[in-house]
């Protein structure tokens, strides 16, 4: 939590880390209109990962080709290569629902199934064909998102009575039970209390032990606590007046918020961003 | 305005309400009240008549016995009751599964698209079939085609008008989920199928199940659609396959008769299928309390 220790503890695992995810070169349309353009991105394993940038710079747009969320979206079209270990995302024959199973998403707007708390859970882990102790992943998955001791008495109670927060962080053990490598996180905290927030934050340096992690952050100081890398977008006008999003810097988040080598990334880090 | 008078009068006085439109407003109350009054004399004089004409002839005979035949005295209609059930629940068999499925197609696959707003539109065509017509229809495709009239033809010509309520509680159900709910399930990593049956249907449950007992309550009491395909039947029917005597089609056949214990058992037998009815809604109304969202 200390931010003095993070850009040590972020150059220590990046070096010597090997990448999950390759972003090469990607651009992302919605039918003819580019909302982002030529993306080069890699995420190390075992890091935090922060997306930031000013509204509609596509954030959630290049966060959802990850796991191939876009695909829902009739018009939505990848150009350039996102390679998950290796092998390209957008290959002809790999299956959308098997990518999704490995790269998991937590979404802004906590969205329990309506169903009890441990099936909400048990669901991730069922559809994932898991055929060993259910009681026991499930405590598991809670505990790893730092509900357990709030539902651990009420696990038959429907997991939309809980408050907003533990909604959320019952949606992030739900993600955590199909035991993925990747977790996206699509501004996970903007609906969250101070509190749960920090809570929410405190888990992500649990989490990322044992997954990777790309998280959608409005937040600047969440971003400074909990990312080893971070990405400023920006958005820019064409000549025919629409807007695209691009990647402007990506580097160790204490770069990027004290030393970053592109002024319009200072001017967005230092609140003067017009 | 306000300004200089509000100094000059008291304050409950700027605010009283002229007596012109107090009396407007309690003329309007009692129209509203007597138009309500007036709604419900029906229902209520339907009740009534079905329950001082029928309560009197409710013996356990009714549920044991067989229609008696023209002048004999006592008897009941037990083949009726169970032709009614099994009518309903073979129409339910049928119009319950493609329903449910046409609903799922419609707003969890096609939403929006042609084919989806084409399923609509004829659903909205088939409520308004006269349910004569959807005697026709079984009688066409079932009755001439296997010879016979039969508890089955009954059951289709019902099906067709439970159809397009099914369809619709069930797209209103579906429409309640909010996308995120949806989208949780794609984004880690559900097929449509385990979204579907896992998820959606789940909670769209109350919905189905009003829907399902919405039906069976409107098709309890059809009667024309029941006459040219179940048609009737004196005795137990041996099998679906024969034809089969309902509670709606022995009103009509003893209500119309010349004879008073007929007469009587048809006014029993009307009690009994408003009863049927009665708790059917009220089973309605306690499934969809239960609502998810
Ligand atoms: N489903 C969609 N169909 C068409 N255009 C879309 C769709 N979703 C997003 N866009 C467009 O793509 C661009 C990027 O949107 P995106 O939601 O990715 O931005 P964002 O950076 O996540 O913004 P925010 O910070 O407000 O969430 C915007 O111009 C937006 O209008
Ligand atoms: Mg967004």
């Amino acid at each position: 939590m200390n931010p003095s220790t993070r850009p040590n503890s972020a150059s220590d695992t990046l070096e010597n880390n090997d990448i999950v995810i390759r972003t090469e070169n990607v651009s992302i349309f919605y039918g003819a209109f580019q909302a982002v353009r030529n993306v080069f991105l890699d995420v190390p394993k075992n890091n935090v990962v922060a997306l930031i940038g000013p509204s509609g710079c596509g954030k959630s747009t290049l966060l959802r080709c990850y796991n191939r969320l876009n695909d829902l979206i009739p018009g939505a079209r990848v150009e350039g290569k996102i390679a998950y270990q290796g092998v390209d995302l957008y290959d002809p024959k790999i299956d959308p629902v098997e990518v999704r199973r490995r790269i998991g998403m937590v979404f802004q707007k906590a969205n329990p199934f309506p169903k009890s708390i441990y099936e909400n859970v048990a669901f991730g882990a069922r559809i994932n064909g898991f055929k060993g102790n259910m009681d026991e992943l499930v405590e598991r998955s809670l505990r790893g998102s730092a509900l357990w001791d709030e539902v651990k008495d009420k696990l038959k109670e429907s997991g939309l009575s809980l408050s907003g927060g533990q909604q959320q962080r019952l949606c992030i053990a739900r993600t955590i039970a199909i035991e993925p490598e990747v977790i996206l996180m699509d501004e996970p905290c903007s609906a969250l209390d101070p509190i749960s927030t920090l809570r929410v934050e405190d888990l992500m340096h649990e989490l990322k032990k044992q997954f990777t992690i790309i998280i959608v952050t409005h937040n600047m100081q969440q971003a400074s606590r909990v990312a080893d890398m971070t990405a400023f977008f920006n958005a820019e006008a064409t000549e025919g007046g629409s807007r695209f999003g691009y990647l402007v810097e990506y580097d160790k988040t204490y770069n990027i918020f004290n030393a970053p080598k592109q002024q319009a990334t200072q001017d967005y880090v230092s609140g003067r961003f017009g | 305005m306000a300004h200089s008078s509000s100094q000059s009068a008291p304050l409950d006085n700027q605010f009283a309400v002229s007596s012109g439109r107090k009396m407007f407003g309690n003329i309007m109350t009692a129209l509203v009240f007597s138009c309500v009054a007036i709604a419900a004399i029906p229902l209520v004089s339907i009740l009534f008549m079905v329950i001082t004409k029928g309560l009197g002839g409710l013996t356990p005979a009714v549920f044991t016995d067989l229609p008696p035949a023209a002048g004999v005295a006592g008897g009941g209609f037990r083949n009726a009751i169970t032709g009614t059930l099994i009518t309903c629940l073979i129409g339910a068999l049928i119009s319950v599964p493609f329903g449910v499925l046409t609903a799922v197609y419609t707003i969890e696959f096609g939403r929006g698209n042609k084919l989806s707003q084409f399923v609509s539109f004829c659903t909205n065509i088939l409520s308004g079939v006269p349910s004569i017509i959807a005697g026709l229809f079984a009688y066409g495709i079932v009755v001439l085609a296997t010879g016979t009239f039969s508890a089955v033809a009954g059951g289709i010509a019902l099906s067709v008008l439970m159809l397009p309520i099914i369809i619709r509680t069930s797209e209103e159900g579906f429409k309640s989920i909010p996308r995120d709910t949806r989208l949780a399930a794609t984004g880690i990593g559900a097929t449509n199928f385990q979204s579907v049956t896992q998820i959606i249907l789940p909670a769209a449950m109350p919905f189905i199940a009003t829907g399902v007992t919405l039906a069976l309550a409107r098709a309890a009491g059809e009667t024309a659609p029941l006459l040219f395909t179940a048609l009737f039947n004196q005795y137990d029917a041996k099998s679906i396959w024969e034809p089969t005597a309902t509670l709606s089609v022995l009103i009509y056949n003893f209500a119309i008769s010349p004879y008073k214990n007929q007469q009587a058992l048809a006014w029993v037998a009307a009690l009994i299928v408003v009863l049927l009815i009665l708790v059917v809604s009220i089973l309605a109304r306690i499934v969809s309390r239960r609502k998810v969202y």
